[in-house]
This record gives C-alpha cells, structure tokens and sequence, in this order.
C-alpha cells in the first residue's frame, strides 16, 4: 500500500519559492496565472495494516511543521 | 563555565564554537548526537551551525529527534541555558523548544554576509551585557532564515520580551534582509533560558576577523 502525502505553506504564509516560480512563468509569457505554491510529495510504501491514524501522527510529528506547512495525504492499495 | 556542544552529522561549527567559549576561559565538550546523556556539570548548551542530516526535509527537523535532542528537552524544562546558533536555532524550533519557524529566505539566496543587528531587549541571560538599541555588527550565513510566528504568539513574544535581536542597517534601521517577520533575528523561550539567533556570535570574537561584538553576547552567559 502507498500513502502519499502532499505538504505544503499554509495560505497566508508567503511561498518564496512558489513566488519566484510565479514571477518567472510570467517572464516567460504565460498568462492567467493566480498564484503558484509550491510544496512537496513524500510517498510512503507502507503496510496494508497502516491507518490513517497512523500517517496522521507522522504527518504531525515528523512529515510537516505544522506551525508553517499544512499537509493532506491518501492511501493507495 | 562548562559549556556542551553538540554535534550531528551535518554539523560544521562545533570548532568555531568551542574555540570562541575557550578563548573566552570556559571549558568545552563535543557532545554526539547518539549520545543519551548530558555530562552532569553543564552550564550552558549550544546547538551549533551546519547543516545537520543535509538539511533534508526541513532545516532541523531531523536532528530534534537525535538521542541527545531528548536531554536537551529535559534540561531546558530544567531551568538550563540553550543556545541554538543558525541550524541550532532552527533544530530549537523544529524541537519546540522555541516558538515560530524558519522559512526560505524570501529571495531564495544563501545570504553569507556581515549583518548589522538591533539589540531588541537586555533583559535576559544572553545580551545582558549588551545596550537596548546598540547596533552589532555579526556574520550570518543562511538560506532558511526567514523567521516566521504567527500574530498571536509574536504579540505574546513582545509582550514578555522574547525578540531579542531585529536585522538592521549600521544606523539601527530595520530591515528584513531574508523575510523575517519583523526583521527578526534571534528570540528566546517564554522562560528566558532557551535563546536561538540566527546570526554566528562565535565567528565575531576577534578584530582580526572584522568584529569582536560576539564576545559580550557569549559573555551574557557567565554568572
């Protein structure tokens, strides 16, 4: 089973990144562009007895800094 | 004084930082991160500079949970000194020994460079021996520097006198040369025993080099 988790800046907490990537798509010519945030995919090979429970508490503890970063995640058979 | 200093993979500044606390007549120990005690007779703590476990993640957010990290915890609860310098100060937040988070510099640089800093507040260990308002003149080299605490908590921080040091010019005009929410550059616990800064103190205590303004800061914490 995979559990793929999505981590990313909370809304509101400004992405330098994601603001560099934005600036530089328009430098580019590409138009109608909001907002570009940029986060990271950690993909866990975990067992079928993992919960979400589970990945939640490593989510919390470890994957994301939840003072700064919100995450989301799915498990995948 | 004994001072510990730790060490993780990643680490650099451990020697910088021992030879700044020996020169001053203090009494230094590397301590490695697998190590699950503190020797018994610490004074202070410091979590030096470098890049423990490759930065990987998140600055620091491995090394917090290394053997050692867990004794800090303890002696910090304990009423010890901590001192995070750099990745030190983002393994202290990462630890939530201290509060906020340390973001990509806003213009994504490695920004290695002197910096002028503000000293904020004197009333606690560490700048005691400093003046409000003066301005240091102190190394910083960093990519995640950018200091980031939401509002609640930073109205907390200043009502009690946790920001201690803002990025400033030579004049003490602000300005937040990485991002850091109101030019922050170093903070300490709600009990004033746990300091982090991001700026390198140990790399300013010789004229040679270009400032002897870490020594009064190293200094704040002799009795």
């Amino acid at each position: 089973m995979k559990a793929i988790v999505n981590v990313y800046l909370k809304q509101g907490v400004l992405d330098p990144q994601g603001k560099a990537a934005h600036h530089a798509l328009g430098s580019l010519g590409f138009k109608g562009i909001n907002d570009v945030r940029i986060g990271k995919q950690i993909v866990l090979d975990v067992d079928s007895s993992t919960t979400p429970d589970m990945i939640k508490e490593m989510c919390e503890t470890l994957l994301a800094n939840t003072v700064i970063e919100d995450y989301d995640f799915e498990l995948k058979p | 004084m004994n001072v510990a200093i730790l060490r993780f993979p990643g680490t650099n500044c451990e020697f910088d930082t021992q030879y700044a606390f020996e020169k001053l007549g203090h009494t230094t120990q590397i301590i490695w991160h697998n190590d699950k005690t503190l020797p018994d007779n610490v004074d202070l703590v410091v979590v030096p500079g470098g890049f423990s476990y490759g930065d990987y993640l998140r600055s620091g957010s491995i090394a917090r949970f290394a053997p050692v990290m867990q004794e800090v915890s303890k002696f910090a609860a304990n009423g010890g000194k901590v001192l995070g310098i750099c990745n030190g100060f983002q393994i202290l937040t990462e630890a939530n020994l201290l509060p906020g988070a340390l973001k990509r510099n806003t213009n994504l640089h490695f920004i290695s460079k002197y910096q002028h800093l503000k000293v904020v507040s004197t009333d606690n260990t560490f700048l005691k021996k400093c003046k409000k308002d003066e301005v240091l003149h102190i190394p910083i080299a960093h990519a995640d520097g950018n200091y980031y605490v939401d509002d609640e908590n930073l109205a907390k921080m200043k009502a009690n006198g946790q920001v201690l040091l803002k990025y400033c010019d030579e004049n003490g005009n602000e300005d937040s040369i990485n991002g850091s929410v109101e030019a922050i550059a170093g903070i300490c616990n709600e009990t004033k025993n746990v300091f982090g800064l991001m700026p390198h103190p140990e790399r300013a205590i010789e004229m040679l080099l270009g400032s002897d303004d870490g020594v009064k800061m190293l200094k704040g914490f002799e009795n």
